[in-house]
């Protein structure tokens, strides 16, 4: 017991010395990840995001960036903190919920460079290091909003669904938008709205969207995990020789949504990108460059930081030129999208009957 | 003559303690030998060290004249020592046969269990040796004789040679007892050894060829127990003579302490248990309430004590209706009890023996102060009481009570109970799995009481005890008063047709 | 048999689920130099690979993790000192949480008292939610597991409901309340530091003698002792066993709902809208477990575990999986359930021992009989 405790000892120094010689040289622009809870490899924005600072550092030719994952809410400012004592060049987090975490940090390190995602409300006077990316989520969605009319019109129908994660005001752009594209195309269409209120139940949104399934053909979810939930939905219906499609969030879901042993046939019609990987690598290219700036930064449908994927296998031609035309009108301003939904007392149209929360 | 084993100058110690020094014990082939000695005289330890759970510090075990080192019980059943349990080691919920071959299932095609064959099996045995047991019935369903028999037969499928009875009969009815003795002596007939542990005389002389005596570890000698007298077997033991019979004067009666009137009693069932029973106690006097196991006492003494509500009647105490009082307030007003089942109500096993003293009056002044526990007190009431009741202990008053004998178990239990010196004691089977000393003692201490003017009430399944300690004795059959006699004016033959109900006979009010 | 104390087996636990993850940080590739260097920043503050780097903050932070554990596994303990299993100690925070960011945004009262009242609510709030399993399982004798179960989800569901509805959202997130007041904040201890370790660690350390005076020290704790040790001799000694049962599950969830207080108050200081449990109240299972249920074992274990917690980013930063932590949890968390099992395999090295040692003396010829 002895001699074996002596040797893995030895063992540990010997690798330990080589270990401590490798580390890297000080002019790399070092860059870091944190996660929320749900993990470096969530399928979302954390993986999406993260993606983003991979793309850099290839392109650089520098290592990985390093990221830590939180275990619990309590955990952002302990982590974010590691990283800025580590005296890191940029440190990235995607979520509303970091708002707090990185407000505290930037307060501590005044010289630490931060990116937060999805926060648009900080003080830019006050964090003059921390750039907040937003989206203009209401303009993409506006275009699948669009997509969901025409599929629907194709299929004779005069509704489309929408399931949601959530009903904080970032949320409700989603909805906002989607209204507004669906309307673009015909004011009488009726747009459902359910809200899991959870973006990790999976069974919820399946749920859901099997109820949704039962009056239209279309759902849009923005609904991160729940989604799949509802992506499962219209596979088992399509199996059962009914035609349903769902529009994926955040990235390019087509692959997630093959229901055939080939993988050729999807049930995913299009997705409604959010290019936080494109914010990401922004703002580590600009820290290499030294042209990060604080404040917030907004990602638009002209910017590329939201909109559809290039390949649509599911869209007829028709459908895509319409969705270009619309598209361009967005860009031009000839369209504003709104980023506040209407109600169901407002138009009978809509099945939203306001946000869950008081304000 | 051959041995079938022999435990040769065997030496255990534990950290502080010389369990047993230089015992030997050499049981001859084909005989029931006896181990008689007090609890804590080194009789569990000697055997565990055959069974491999303990190794012995020097001296040497022979089996069959082999030396042979037992460090595992699976070595002690590999060389045909089997062991009977004083607590069964039996699942309620299994048969009979499943039972005994849990651990050696017999394998049929494709591994299943071969039940079929295993009854098969079982049934034999149980009828070479006269154990009279259905293999396929259920243990939740046998009765507790039935269930050693099962624990006897597990042992004999494992082809055990020598079988090791741990303190057998403690559990059993009279009855029970007999048919136990008889099965021993066929088991011989067959050709197996058994080797007996017990503190009952009684037993040793019934059943035993020959007998080792041990004592505060050390062994006293080994005799035959045909040329033994009892009373010599019982001065081995304890180290001086021992008084069987309890001594003690006229009764001095005075005042009604305790009166019980026209209760009824339903058991956890909901079924009548104690009907219509009446029964005084006075001051000074002790009333023994005899009666087969199961009829209707210990609804009695619940409905007595306030752990279950009585249907109707009434129960005085000193003057006062005490019949829907809450527990601790009967208690208050003068009631003692030493419980029936000592583990389950007369002791929290896992606090240290101080603080069991204290169990009743833990929040009352000197022990409590603002709610706070007063250390010092309770040290010096445990003290007070080890030292005035005797009881003895590995660490004192800190020593935790469940790794305390049975017997200074129960004179804890007793100490407590006596020294709140109440006017009514209630004593429920007190020397159940005790040995012949503490016997004695808790008797004399007993018989104190009542000659100090306290009212007791002793509740026991013993027909010698209730017959040595009682002035009067009731007898209850079927949750009826069935007897009320002088104890002067009976006899045993007597009690035991009013106990079976075939006599009725209330004449001492 | 011999036995050993709940002391030494906890040791032998932690050291064989160490040994285990330098094994498989080993196996698995990586430099178990890294774990050892993470998991002594993690308590030290010291960096191995670095030396002369000394970060005060990964200290506080070991010390700020241990702080609610050591509040839900005092909870833990002292409904298992009276016989009872408390895993509802996930609703118990959600609910002091809520009721402490309730008083901490709707009244406005001076520092210090502040987050007194808080703390009160938050215990008020926790001992109600034991009221129920305790109350049932008392008088009609319903598992209290099951009923605590349920608590746990009653409580995220009502929490939820009850902060959307009465207290103000903030309207950027809509997933939390705004900020509580400045007053009821615990503040920082070391303010010069990044670590947010708060003045919450004196509730911790109040708990631990609270817990320790009311079980060993009073009358109460005695007949809490007794009812746990043996329900029957305790109702036999005219204790109010159904009494005992319903307070004791109050006070553990009294203890829970004071984590929840202290985490809002000295950690988030904003009331939260729970979708999910924080594990907070399962931790405390464990650290009671690998305490033995008394004061110092559980501050002990709290310390243990919360380092676990704590060294989850320095693991990560030092590239080892944050799993290997969970692990080494696990591995200790199942040998102290098995403790038998480690008492029998200590008692078979010492068997061996001693019988070396008699086979020695035999040969040397001296065995003596006397």
């Amino acid at each position: 017991m002895k001699k074996l405790l002596k040797v893995a000892l030895a063992a540990f120094m010997a690798v330990g010395l080589t270990a401590c010689s490798g580390s890297g040289e000080k002019d790399e622009v070092t860059v870091a990840f944190v996660t929320d809870t749900g993990g470096i490899n969530d399928k979302s924005f954390n993986q999406t995001s993260y993606q983003g600072l991979v793309d850099f550092t290839k392109e650089m030719g520098y290592a990985e960036p390093k990221y830590i994952e939180s275990k619990a809410d309590a955990d952002y400012i302990p982590n974010l903190t590691t990283f800025a004592d580590e005296k890191v060049d940029l440190i990235v987090a995607a979520g509303f919920k970091f708002d707090k975490a990185i407000a505290a940090v930037a307060e501590k390190y005044a010289d630490q460079k931060l990116l937060v995602i999805d926060v648009g409300w900080l003080d830019a006077g006050k964090y003059k290091n921390v750039q907040q990316a937003v989206f203009t989520e209401h303009e993409g969605s506006f275009l699948v909003g669009v997509v969901a009319a025409l599929k629907a019109q194709e299929l004779g129908e005069k509704t489309v669904g929408y399931i949601t994660g959530g009903d904080s005001a970032s949320m409700l752009k989603f909805y906002a938008g989607y209204q507004q594209g669906v309307w673009a195309v015909d004011p009488e269409m009726k747009v459902l709205y359910d809200n899991a209120n959870k973006f990790d139940d999976v069974a919820l949104g399946k749920t859901l969207a099997e109820k949704q399934f039962a009056e239209c053909s279309v759902i849009f979810h923005a609904a991160g995990g729940t989604g799949n939930g509802v992506i499962e939905a219209a596979k088992e219906a399509v199996l059962n020789g009914k035609e349903k499609w769902v529009i994926g969030v955040d990235k390019d879901q087509y692959e997630e949504g093959f229901y055939d042993d080939a993988k050729t046939k999807s049930v995913i019609l299009t997705s409604m990108l959010k290019r936080v990987d494109v914010a990401a690598y922004n703002a580590a290219k600009a820290v290499a460059e030294g042209t990060f700036k604080g404040g917030v930064v907004t990602y638009a449908l002209k910017d590329n930081g939201v909109g559809l994927p290039e390949n649509n296998p599911n869209l007829t031609d028709d459908i895509t030129a319409k969705v270009k035309d619309f598209t361009q009108k967005v860009v031009d301003g000839e369209i504003t999208v709104s980023e506040t939904p209407v109600t169901n007392a407002e138009n009978p149209n809509t099945t939203f009957t306001g946000s869950t929360s008081q304000n | 003559m051959d041995y079938a084993i022999e435990m040769l100058n065997i030496t255990k110690d534990f950290p502080g303690i010389r369990a047993n020094d230089n015992v030997t014990i050499r049981v001859k082939n084909n005989t029931v030998h006896a181990l008689l000695g007090e609890n804590g005289a080194g009789k569990s330890t000697i055997m565990s060290i055959l069974f491999g759970l303990y190794q012995p510090t020097s001296g040497t075990i022979k089996v069959k004249g082999k030396e042979v080192v037992i460090d595992d019980p699976n070595v002690a059943n590999e060389l045909g020592i089997g062991m009977v349990h004083q607590h069964f080691k039996l699942i309620d919920c299994f048969t009979v046969t499943e039972n005994i071959i849990l651990g050696m299932e017999p394998k049929g095609k494709l591994g299943t269990i071969d039940i079929k064959k295993a009854a098969k099996r079982v049934e034999e045995l149980s009828k070479t040796y006269g154990l009279n047991v259905d293999p396929n019935a259920k243990i939740s369903d046998i009765s507790v004789g039935m269930q050693q028999r099962v624990e006897i037969l597990k042992m004999l499928y494992r082809n055990a040679e020598i079988l090791i009875f741990d303190e057998p009969t403690a559990v059993l009815t009279p009855q029970e007892i007999h048919e136990l003795m008889k099965i021993m002596r066929n088991l011989i007939k067959e050709g197996k050894t058994i080797l007996l542990i017990t503190h009952k005389l009684k037993e040793i002389k019934e059943a035993a060829d020959e007998c080792t005596v041990l004592r505060k570890g050390k062994c006293i000698g080994t005799i035959n127990v045909a040329d033994t007298s009892e009373e010599e077997m019982a001065r081995m033991m304890v180290g001086r003579d021992v008084n069987f019979s309890v001594e003690k004067g006229e009764a001095h009666l005075k005042e009604n302490i305790l009166e019980i009137k026209n209760l009824c009693v339903k058991d956890v069932k909901g079924l009548p248990a104690v009907k219509d029973f009446s029964l005084t106690v006075r001051a000074g006097e002790i009333v023994g309430l005899a009666g087969i196991d199961g009829n209707g006492q210990t609804e009695l003494v619940y409905a007595l004590t306030g752990l279950c509500k009585a249907e109707s009647g009434e129960i005085i105490l000193k003057n006062q209706n005490i019949t829907k009082m809450p527990i601790k307030k009967r208690l208050k007003s003068g009631m003692s009890h030493v419980p029936e089942d000592r583990h389950k109500h007369g002791l929290v096993l896992d606090f240290t023996l101080k603080e069991n003293f204290i169990i009743h009056c833990y929040d009352s002044s000197p022990f409590s102060k603002n709610f706070v526990l007063q250390p010092k007190a309770i040290d010096d009431y445990a003290d007070k009481l080890i030292e005035q009741f005797d009881v003895r202990s590995g660490q004192g008053k800190n020593t935790l009570t469940r790794s305390m004998s049975g017997g200074n178990q129960q004179k804890a239990i007793i100490a407590r109970e006596i020294d709140r010196s109440s006017d009514l004691l209630l004593v429920v089977q007190p020397t159940r799995g005790l040995d012949v000393g503490a016997i004695e003692y808790i008797h004399k201490r007993i018989v104190q009481e009542r000659d100090a003017g306290k009212a007791v009430l002793l509740v026991s399944f013993e027909l010698d005890e209730i017959m040595n300690l009682s002035d009067r004795i009731a007898v209850i059959h079927n949750g009826e008063l069935s007897g009320l006699v002088y104890r002067k004016d009976i006899d045993e033959n007597d009690l035991g047709l009013m106990m079976t109900g075939s006599m009725k006979k209330v004449e001492a009010l | 048999m011999k036995k050993y104390s709940h002391l030494t087996i906890s040791l032998i636990a932690v050291a064989t689920g160490l040994i285990f993850a330098f094994l498989l940080t080993l196996l698995t590739g990586k430099n178990p130099y890294d774990l050892l260097t993470a998991l002594v920043r993690s308590m030290t503050g010291f960096n191995l690979q670095n030396i002369g780097s000394f970060n005060i903050t990964y200290v506080l932070n070991w010390f700020l993790n241990a702080v609610p554990i050591i509040l839900t596994g005092l909870s833990v303990a002292f409904a298992y000192r009276t016989g009872l299993f408390n895993i509802g100690g996930e609703g118990q925070i959600i609910a002091g949480s809520t009721a402490a960011a309730a008083v901490a945004i709707l009244f406005d009262l001076p520092p210090v008292i502040h987050p007194i009242v808080c703390i009160l609510a938050a215990a008020l709030a926790g001992a109600l939610w034991g009221l129920l399993p305790g109350f049932l399982k008392a008088y009609r004798n319903i598992n209290e597991v099951v009923i605590c179960i349920m608590m746990n989800y009653s409580g995220m569901y009502f929490c939820s409901w009850f902060t959307k509805r009465f207290l103000p959202i903030d309207p950027n997130t809509n997933e939390r309340t705004i900020s509580i007041l400045k007053s009821a904040e615990l503040p920082q201890v070391f303010t010069s530091t990044t670590s947010q370790f708060n003045w919450g660690f004196l509730v911790a350390i109040i708990g631990l003698f609270v817990f320790w005076f009311i079980i060993e020290k009073t009358t109460f704790g005695y007949s809490l002792r007794a009812t746990g040790f043996n329900k029957e001799a305790a109702r036999f000694a005219g204790m109010k066993v159904e009494r005992n049962i319903t307070l004791s599950m109050m006070i553990a969830g009294a203890f829970s709902g004071i984590a929840g207080a202290v985490l809002i108050l000295g950690i988030y200081k904003y009331g939260r809208i729970f979708t999910t449990f924080d594990n907070y109240g399962f931790d405390g299972i464990s650290v009671a477990l690998v305490g033995g249920a008394q004061s110092i074992g559980v501050f002990l274990a709290g310390l243990l575990f919360g380092l676990f917690k704590a060294a989850s980013g320095n693991l990560q930063l030092f590239n080892i999986p944050k799993e290997i932590s969970e692990l080494i949890q696990a591995i200790i968390i199942y040998l102290v359930a098995i403790q038998y099992a480690i008492t029998l395999l200590l008692n078979k090295i010492n068997m061996k021992k001693n019988k070396n040692q008699l086979e020695n003396k035999v040969e040397g010829g001296n065995t003596s009989c006397n």
